[in-house]
C-alpha cells in the first residue's frame, strides 16, 4: 500500500484510478488501511478548498472535507443539523466528512440521505459543472465505487424550513447504525405539495429515492388519507439488503411505519 | 515501507518519532512514541478506546493517520495526571466507574472534552458526550455519575 498526498484536489485528482481509493475524514478509509484491505494506492489532499462553508443564492457551497461537527456548528445550517447528529459519535463526527458519507458503504451515508432528498449536487474536482448528486449515487451503484473526487456540495436550503424532515431508525440510542433512514423534502404551494423528494438510507446498495412514494406525495396536500398511501407504497421499487441489524424482510415490514410516523410530524408542522 | 518524520506536541511536550506509511496514530504512540494510554479495542472506529483529544476535539487514533498530527496538539490520559490526579480521575475512582478499566482513557478524554465546553452538563448532554465510547462491562451509571460529579465540584460555590 502507498500513500500520496497532493496540495490540490485537482492534483488528487489526476492521480486517481481503478487501484486507487480517495481518503477524507479516514473513518472508512482507514478501517480497511487498518485490516489490511485497502486499495494499492491511498490519496489525501489537504486542499484547504475542501473546508469551506459559503452561502449562495439559494442554499450553501460546502466543500466536501466539511464535518459533521463543522455542520453542527454552523447556524445557518440548521436543517442539517439534526442530520449530522444522527451520524455516528463526538470523535466520527469530528472526523467524518459530508464527501466521505456519499461514498459510505451500506449502512453507513445517512447525511447523503438528506442531501439526496435536498436535491444537492456535487462537483467533481478538476471537472467544470455540478452533477446531480443522484447521478453520482446511481452510478456509484452500478460500479461499486468511483474514482473520481467530490470538492463541493451544493445544497439548496429548503424555503420553508417545515417542509424538510428527516429520521433515522436504529436499535442503539443515541449511537446506533441505520435499519433504515428517511429524509423527505416536501415543498408546498397554496397547501399542494409540488416537487416531492423522499430517500431512503440503507434500503439498498446506496441512498435511493422513492419514487412511488413521490409520486402519490405530489400535487396533494398531506392529510391522513395521503400518508395512508404512501406509506402503503414505501418500499415500492426497493430491494432493501439483509444484515447483521435486520432482515429485508423486517426492513419492508416497518418501512411504512417509520415513512407514516414522519408524514405525520411533518403534517403537525 | 516509508518512513517519514513526524513532529507533535504531546501532553504539553514536542515529540518526534518515524512512522512507516499509512501507520496509524494509535500504533504510533503506543509502539513509537511509548504512550500506552489510548487502548486498542477494535481497529475500526466503534468502540472509542483509542479516543485522543487533539487540537481540542476527540478523535479516534486508530482511524487517523500518524502523520496527520503533524505540528499539532495531541493530548492522552496520560497527560491527565499533574503531580496528582485529574479531579475526573479521582471522580472515577471515587464513584468506582472503572471496571475491568479498558475503556477508562478513552472515557476520560470525552469527558475532558465536554467538561473543558460545559462545565455544568446535564445528565443527557454527559450520555450524548460518551455516546462514542464503549463499556464492555456495561458500567455507564457510574462512569455517567462520576462525570456530573466532576462538574459539581469544579463549579464555583
Amino acid at each position: 500500500m502507498r500513500v500520496e498526498s497532493y496540495g490540490t484536489l485537482a492534483e488528487a485528482a489526476r492521480a486517481m484510478g481503478s487501484d486507487a481509493v480517495f481518503m477524507a475524514g479516514g473513518t472508512l478509509v482507514m478501517r480497511d488501511v487498518n485490516a489490511g484491505t485497502s486499495a494499492s494506492r491511498i490519496v489525501r489532499s489537504a486542499d484547504p478548498a475542501m473546508r469551506h462553508i459559503r452561502a449562495t443564492g439559494d442554499g450553501f457551497s460546502l466543500g466536501s472535507g466539511v464535518t459533521m461537527a463543522q455542520i453542527l456548528a454552523h447556524r445557518e445550517l440548521d436543517f442539517l443539523g439534526p442530520v449530522a447528529r444522527s451520524v455516528g459519535g463526538p470523535q466520527v463526527r469530528n472526523m467524518a466528512t459530508i464527501g466521505g458519507n456519499i461514498f459510505a458503504h451500506h449502512p453507513y451515508g445517512d447525511f447523503a440521505v438528506a442531501l439526496l432528498a435536498l436535491g444537492a449536487r456535487a462537483l467533481l474536482a478538476g471537472q467544470g459543472g455540478a452533477k446531480p448528486l443522484e447521478d453520482i449515487l446511481r452510478e456509484r451503484g452500478r460500479t461499486g465505487g468511483t474514482s473520481q473526487i467530490v470538492a463541493a456540495i451544493e445544497v439548496p436550503r429548503p424555503r420553508d424550513p417545515r417542509a424538510f424532515a428527516f429520521a433515522k431508525v436504529s436499535r442503539i440510542k443515541p449511537k446506533g447504525v441505520s435499519v433504515m433512514s428517511i429524509a423527505a423534502h416536501l415543498p408546498r404551494e397554496g397547501g399542494r405539495i409540488r416537487g416531492a423528494c423522499v430517500a431512503f438510507g440503507a434500503m439498498g446498495p446506496t441512498p435511493l429515492r422513492a419514487s412511488a412514494v413521490e409520486r402519490v406525495l405530489e400535487g396533494q396536500s398531506i392529510d391522513a388519507a395521503t400518508i395512508a398511501r404512501a406509506a402503503q407504497l414505501a418500499t415500492d421499487g426497493l430491494d432493501p439488503p439483509t444484515d447483521g441489524l435486520a432482515s429485508a424482510w423486517y426492513r419492508r415490514e416497518v418501512a411504512g411505519t417509520h415513512l407514516k410516523r414522519l408524514l405525520e410530524r411533518m403534517a403537525r408542522g | 515501507m516509508a518512513k517519514k518524520p513526524v513532529t507533535f506536541m504531546l501532553n504539553g511536550s514536542e515529540r518526534a518519532a518515524f512512522a512507516e506509511e499509512g501507520l496509524n496514530l494509535l500504533e504510533f504512540l503506543r509502539r513509537g512514541i511509548g504512550d500506552l494510554s489510548p487502548k486498542y479495542g477494535c481497529g475500526q472506529g466503534t468502540c472509542g478506546a483509542c479516543t485522543v483529544i487533539i487540537d481540542g476535539d476527540t478523535h479516534l487514533a486508530c482511524l487517523t493517520m500518524a502523520d496527520a498530527v503533524q505540528g499539532r496538539k495531541v493530548e492522552t490520559a496520560s497527560g491527565l495526571a499533574n503531580g496528582k490526579a485529574h479531579p475526573l480521575q479521582e471522580a472515577f475512582m471515587e464513584h468506582f466507574a472503572a471496571q475491568c478499566g479498558y475503556c477508562t482513557p478513552g472515557m476520560l478524554m470525552s469527558a475532558k472534552v465536554l467538561l473543558d465546553r460545559n462545565p455544568s452538563p446535564t445528565r443527557t448532554d454527559v450520555i450524548e458526550a460518551i455516546a462514542g465510547n464503549l463499556c464492555r462491562c456495561t458500567g455507564y451509571e457510574p462512569i455517567i455519575d462520576a462525570i456530573l460529579a466532576t462538574a459539581t465540584l469544579r463549579r464555583p460555590a
